[in-house]
Formats: C-alpha cells, structure tokens, sequence
C-alpha cells in the first residue's frame, strides 16, 4: 500500500448557526496513510493557518474512541466508512490515492451547527438530566457485592453503558431520531438494582425531553445499529419500549 | 380517559399505535385470504359467496368491521404525523448519504410503500366493497372478482400491489414486536424469519387471485363466470 495518497476534501463551511453555509474544496497532497482522519484535519488546519485563513472547526477530545466527541459525517456514513470506529480511530489507509471525501456535520433540527463541523449536542444532555441519573443517600460506600447482580444483567448493562453519546445514531437515522442513545441509558439503569427506584419515572422523562429536543421517532431500519461506534444493539430500543409500556400502564 | 391516552403522544407513544393497528391489520389480512382461498373450490363461488354473507349477517363481524376501518385511518393518520415529524427532524440533508449501507430501501420508505398501498385500497374498496356492500348489486361477489380479473391492466395492478404491500409487512411485521418490546437477543432471529415468512404468505397469497384468474389456470375463472346462481 501507498506511504502516501492525494485527496480532494470537500468540506461544509458554516460560520455560525444563522449562516446558510456552502461546500468549499481543499486539495490534500501527500497524506500519510498512517495518519488518523482528524491528523489529516490537523494537517489541513496547519496550512490554513499559516495562509492566514480561517481553520475549520471540528469537536475532538480524547483522541482514542471512548470521548464521543469526534463526529463528522464522511461520506455519507457517521464517522466514515469502518465498522464500529469514531472519526479518531479511522485512519487513512482505508482511502483511495485521488479519492475526493466529503465532510459534513451531523443533520438534525436538535443538533444546531455552530460552526462548519461543530454542532451543539446538548440535547442529549438534558435527555440525561431528565432522568439519566440513580439517587443514592450520600456516606460509605456499601460492601462490595451487597447488592447482587447476575452476570448476564450486568453484561448487558455494560453493553448499554459503553454508549459514549456521540450522536452517531441520530446523524444517521433517517428520522434523526435519539431512540438508540436514550435507550442505551434507559436500558442500562433498568437493568441494575441500583436504577429500580425511578424505573417508571426515569423512561417517562426522558422520553419527554428526547421529544421535546425535536428529536425524530424511531421507525426500526436498524441504521443506528449499523453505524454506532460502539456497536449499541437496537434490543436496548425494544427494552425502553417494554419500559415504557410498562411505565405508561401502572397506576403512579 | 384523556389522561390514560397520554402515553400514546409521545414518540414512542405513537409508534405504540402503528404496531398495534399495524399486527391488527396483519391478523385481518390472514382472514380475507382465508376467505378467497374459498375461490379455489371450484363450486362455481357458492362457498366465497356464502362466507361473504355469512360475514355481512354477522354482528360480530359488522362490529369488527368498525374497528377494522377506524383501524386503517389511525394507522394512516399516524403514520401521516410520524412522516411529517421525522422530516421535520432533519430540515438539512446531506449532500452525500449511503443509507444502503446501513439500512433496506423498504424500512426507510415505509411511508411511500404505504401510500401506494394506500391508492390500491381505494382502487379495490371501489370495485368489491361500494357496490356490494353500500349500493347493494346484486350480482355475485365470486362472479364480479372472475370478471374483473379479466383485464390485463387490473390484474397486474393487483400483482404489483400485492408486492408491494409483502415488502411493507416484511419490514412492518418485525418492527411492530421491536416496538412492543417483545424482542431481544434471544427472539430477534425468529421474529424477522417468521415476518419475512408472513409477508411471503400475503404476498403470494394474494397475488395468486389475479394471475390464476387472468389466466384462467386450472379453470379458476371459467368455473365462476360459466355458472349462474
């Protein structure tokens, strides 16, 4: 394989939530296949600089996949073409020598630009709020394994909790919906006996707050599943429907 | 009363609907193929004819009947509001979008296939439905479905039709029990088998009517139009 390939970057300008925005075309000679997608951003940022121009802004933290920060929708895919991967962790070996890539941010009316790649997030932040969250009385920590949880419980509540909110799933959805991203956090405290007091409270809530951010609603085509970076099962969607069945039937 | 309904706004409320009126419709297309399957008996209709009477005597039957079209219009008008939403959702396309990478063409156009199904239903009400049961013809039900069939146009109208609603049922039938929740790890494989096998069952089920009947295989059609009852 190439040390080295040639890119055409074409990439959405906003600069601020009320501009219009436009695509503009930047030519990448000479990118290191070794090199992450977002060192390739650096590089080109590097060279607006020093033009003079403006840098293009894009969300990144951690740099090693576990953040949630890095989004980019790359191609017509949420955090580009691999499986299970954020923007950080994809490298540029998996690009064709004279390939043109097209950067966009996440769509959505909830996920508002604020500049070129940037969008605001906090939709899901107040999805947490709202109920995301276990009450416990401040003191000790209780013993350790006072409070059993079987081994298949507690595997599936990990598997929810690997969710790190990047947004991959609304992006993707058709319907910009966040079933995916609440469901990962609804499932993973109805599994526990640590979230049994809110259980009916909490998926209500959130529920409402995933709504009232104009998120979109879930239509099952699996497109979330598919992209998320952690790999998050859409089983998590079917346990926040049974929940909320469950919720909207009791008598509280 | 009001209060109650409340868990059925919110998005997944909504969704609730759909997968309710949705498996309602699916156990409905299961009885209206029993009951052409009465066609085949080659006893010139008098089986099919007698069901449909049978049905319309029924007070059973006519209540269901009610459900059955106030039914079809919540999952319409639901599904109306849940297209409507979701496009709203995302006032900004992308310019590039590999959807076919993540998801079928007919989970994400369910709202298309439906319309088309929709105009379909129309068609079909229109030719069985109004005259027998609002202008009250008198000629037998088996005998007009043999003659309409007939045509070229109207038969392949149904076959593509019929298609179409089996790809609708395929994605629906599944994505109802995901939305009930009663799917996990353990039944997802099961699940999806049995929709595809359901969708299947109406798809060809369904569109056997018009080809047997056009083409008169196995006398299908002659049997019916060369007897008067």
């Amino acid at each position: 394989m190439a040390e080295s390939i040639n890119l055409k970057l074409k990439i959405w300008r906003q600069r601020n939530t009320k501009d219009s925005g436009h695509f503009e075309t930047y030519d990448m000679p000479g990118v290191s296949t070794h090199m992450s997608f977002l060192e390739m951003m650096d590089v080109l940022n590097d060279r607006l600089i020093r033009d003079g121009k403006d840098p293009v802004a894009f969300d990144h933290d951690c740099r090693e996949g576990i953040c949630g920060m890095c989004s980019m929708y790359i191609n017509g895919r949420a955090h580009g073409p691999l499986k299970g991967t954020t923007t950080c962790q994809l490298h540029m070996r998996h690009f064709s020598d004279g390939e043109t890539i097209t950067i966009e941010p996440w769509r959505a009316s909830a996920f508002p630009v604020i500049k070129d790649l940037v969008v605001n997030r906090s939709a899901f932040d107040k999805i947490i709020a709202a109920g995301g969250y276990i009450s416990v009385n401040t003191g000790n920590a209780p013993d350790a394994n006072s409070l059993p949880v079987e081994k298949v419980k507690a595997d599936e509540a990990f598997d929810a909790a690997a969710c790190i909110g990047c947004g991959a799933c609304v992006a993707t959805c058709k319907n910009a919906s966040g079933m995916l991203f609440l469901s990962a956090k609804v499932s993973h405290l109805a599994l526990l006996p640590q979230g049994e007091p809110e259980r009916k409270e909490r998926v209500m809530r959130m529920i409402d707050a995933h709504d009232e951010a104009g998120l979109g609603s879930c239509t099952n085509t699996g497109a979330c599943e598919a992209e998320c970076p952690k790999e998050i099962s859409i089983s998590h969607i079917a346990r926040l429907n049974r929940e909320y069945l469950r919720a909207g039937m009791s008598q509280e | 009363m009001i209060a109650s309904l409340r868990m059925f706004y919110s998005s997944v409320g909504r969704k609730l609907v759909m997968a309710m009126t949705g498996l309602f419709l699916c156990f409905f297309l299961l009885e209206h193929l029993y009951g052409n399957l009465l066609l085949y008996k080659m006893d010139g209709g008098k089986a099919f004819n007698e069901y449909g009477e049978f049905l319309v005597g029924n007070i059973i039957i006519r209540t269901v009947e009610f459900a059955l079209f106030g039914g079809i219009i919540l999952h319409i008008i639901d599904g109306l509001y849940l297209t409507y939403s979701n496009k709203k959702a995302r006032p900004v396309r992308y310019a590039v979008n590999q959807q076919s990478k993540n998801s079928t063409w007919f989970s994400r156009n369910m709202g298309l296939t439906g319309s088309v199904i929709f105009i379909f239903l129309v068609v079909h009400l229109r030719t069985f439905f109004v005259p027998h049961r609002i202008l009250g013809a008198e000629s037998s039900m088996a005998h007009d479905v043999a003659s309409a069939f007939q045509s070229g146009m109207y038969a392949s109208l149904y076959v593509a039709a019929m298609l179409l609603l089996g790809a609708h049922l395929n994605h629906g039938f599944q994505s109802a029990f995901q939305t009930l929740g009663w799917n996990n790890h353990k039944y997802a494989s099961a699940i999806k088998t049995a929709g595809t096998l359901y969708a299947l069952l109406i798809a060809l089920g369904f569109s056997s009517f018009p080809i047997f009947f056009h083409f008169d295989i196995m006398g299908v059609a002659s049997n019916i139009l060369h007897t008067t009852l």
